[in-house]
């Protein structure tokens, strides 16, 4: 019998946070997931929203190709605020 | 070196962590596999001595303070067990090398319950070496792991806790409870010195792992730590720590100790522990009669598709 597939769990630590990712577990299906979720990552009130996506539906970037990938943003300094120089004692800015 | 050997050892050099699709050398793969795996088994075959004693707690406080005790060691099982997947290795995979001998988890869970003093000793000198050993893995190499090794942490401090206030009321009560922490103090002493492994002299492993950072401390000096800690923790409860050469030195600033019995250590390691042969026969068996449970809920997964 082939194992339940991995599903990655997010959590939302209280309002007004994102969902960040806390680790992954086993399910036969996406409700016996969130269930899962529930009691092994939220024990001790450390969620107020859960998300579960299987680990097979995330496409991610590649750490080989991170340099290439993430050049097109190292060269463009001008979408900084500190590129720009304004005078000391204009104020507000 | 290869420019990905370099990357790797500047990474791990400059204290940053590695993640999981990472290049990482095969050997340190290995070793990351191993040592999570191993941690994984012990958190979940140490489900089983305390286990034993939920029915039996002697009030409904207990029970429940027992039994979220031995939920949080099933969780913290999953969370390394997780750890692990990331680096590709398979949950029923692990499973299979634990219940077939071909992995080991850690050599304290091979030794007995004996009474509900056991429970608090556990609490207190296991979950409190457990801890010294631990707090310093929230900063393992392998971000995964250290990430899993935060979680653990937090959570075993109630552990600790919970089996240090199980021991002061029991204390508090008859001479004969009195004398049952006594007795399971000088049962757990030696196997809790020998949960940091062999003597540093014995320990081949070391220099690699701390060069990886996959370990930040050697054994000797955790189970110094461990020693310098719980001296004052057992005079606050009244109890003797069984070991005549124990005594405070002035000069090191350090108790001096005695050595566990290190060929004992070795044969319980090798699978000649008292409760060896139970411990892996239970989990094979919770392990084969769960099959039919797993295949249902697979079953019915794929009818709702």
């Amino acid at each position: 019998m082939n194992e339940w597939p991995l599903y990655e769990v997010f959590l939302r630590g209280k309002r007004g946070l994102n969902h960040v990712h806390v680790g992954s577990l086993h399910a036969a299906d996406d409700d016996m997931a969130l269930h899962n979720a529930r009691d092994l990552y939220t024990r001790r009130n450390e969620g107020v929203s859960i998300w579960v996506v299987r680990s097979n539906a995330i496409t991610a970037s590649s750490p080989d190709e991170k340099d290439p990938f993430f050049a097109p943003s190292g060269d463009k300094v001008y979408r900084h605020p500190t590129f720009y120089k304004i005078p000391e004692d204009v104020p507000h800015i | 070196m290869t420019t990905l050997e370099q990357d790797f050892e500047a990474t791990v050099a400059h204290d940053q962590r590695i993640e999981p699709r990472d290049w990482m050398p095969d050997a340190y793969r290995a070793t990351m596999i191993r040592q999570i795996a191993q941690h994984a088994h012990s958190e979940i075959i140490g489900m089983q001595p305390e286990g034993i004693w939920i029915t039996r707690a002697p009030s409904l406080r207990r029970k429940a303070i027992l039994l979220a005790k031995v939920q949080d060691e099933a969780g913290h099982g999953l969370y390394l067990y997780s750890a692990t997947e990331t680096l590709g290795a398979e949950r029923t995979d692990l499973t299979e090398r634990l219940i077939e001998g071909r992995q080991k988890y850690s050599s304290i869970f091979n030794y007995p319950t004996l009474n509900f003093a056991d429970v608090g000793v556990i609490g207190w000198l296991v979950d409190g070496a457990a801890i010294c050993n631990q707090v310093p893995l929230c900063r393992s190499s392998y971000g995964p792991y250290a990430r899993a090794m935060i979680r653990i942490c937090k959570e075993e401090s109630f552990h600790q806790r919970q089996g240090y206030e199980l021991l002061m009321t029991m204390m508090g009560g008859t001479d004969g409870q009195r004398e049952m922490v006594q007795d399971a103090t000088n049962r757990w002493w030696w196997p809790s010195l020998m949960m940091f492994g062999p003597p540093d002299a014995d320990s081949p492993n070391t220099a690699q792992s701390m060069r990886w950072r996959i370990k930040r401390h050697t054994n000797d000096e955790l189970r110094q730590r461990f020693v310098d800690m719980t001296v004052p923790q057992a005079q606050a409860l009244g109890v003797t720590l069984p070991d005549p050469e124990l005594r405070w030195n002035e000069e090191r600033g350090a108790h001096d100790f005695g050595q566990p019995d290190w060929d004992e250590f070795k044969q319980v390691v090798g699978g000649a522990g008292p409760c060896n042969t139970e411990r892996v026969a239970q989990r094979r068996r919770a392990h084969e009669d769960g099959a039919w449970v797993r295949d249902a809920a697979m079953a019915h997964a794929e009818k709702q598709t």
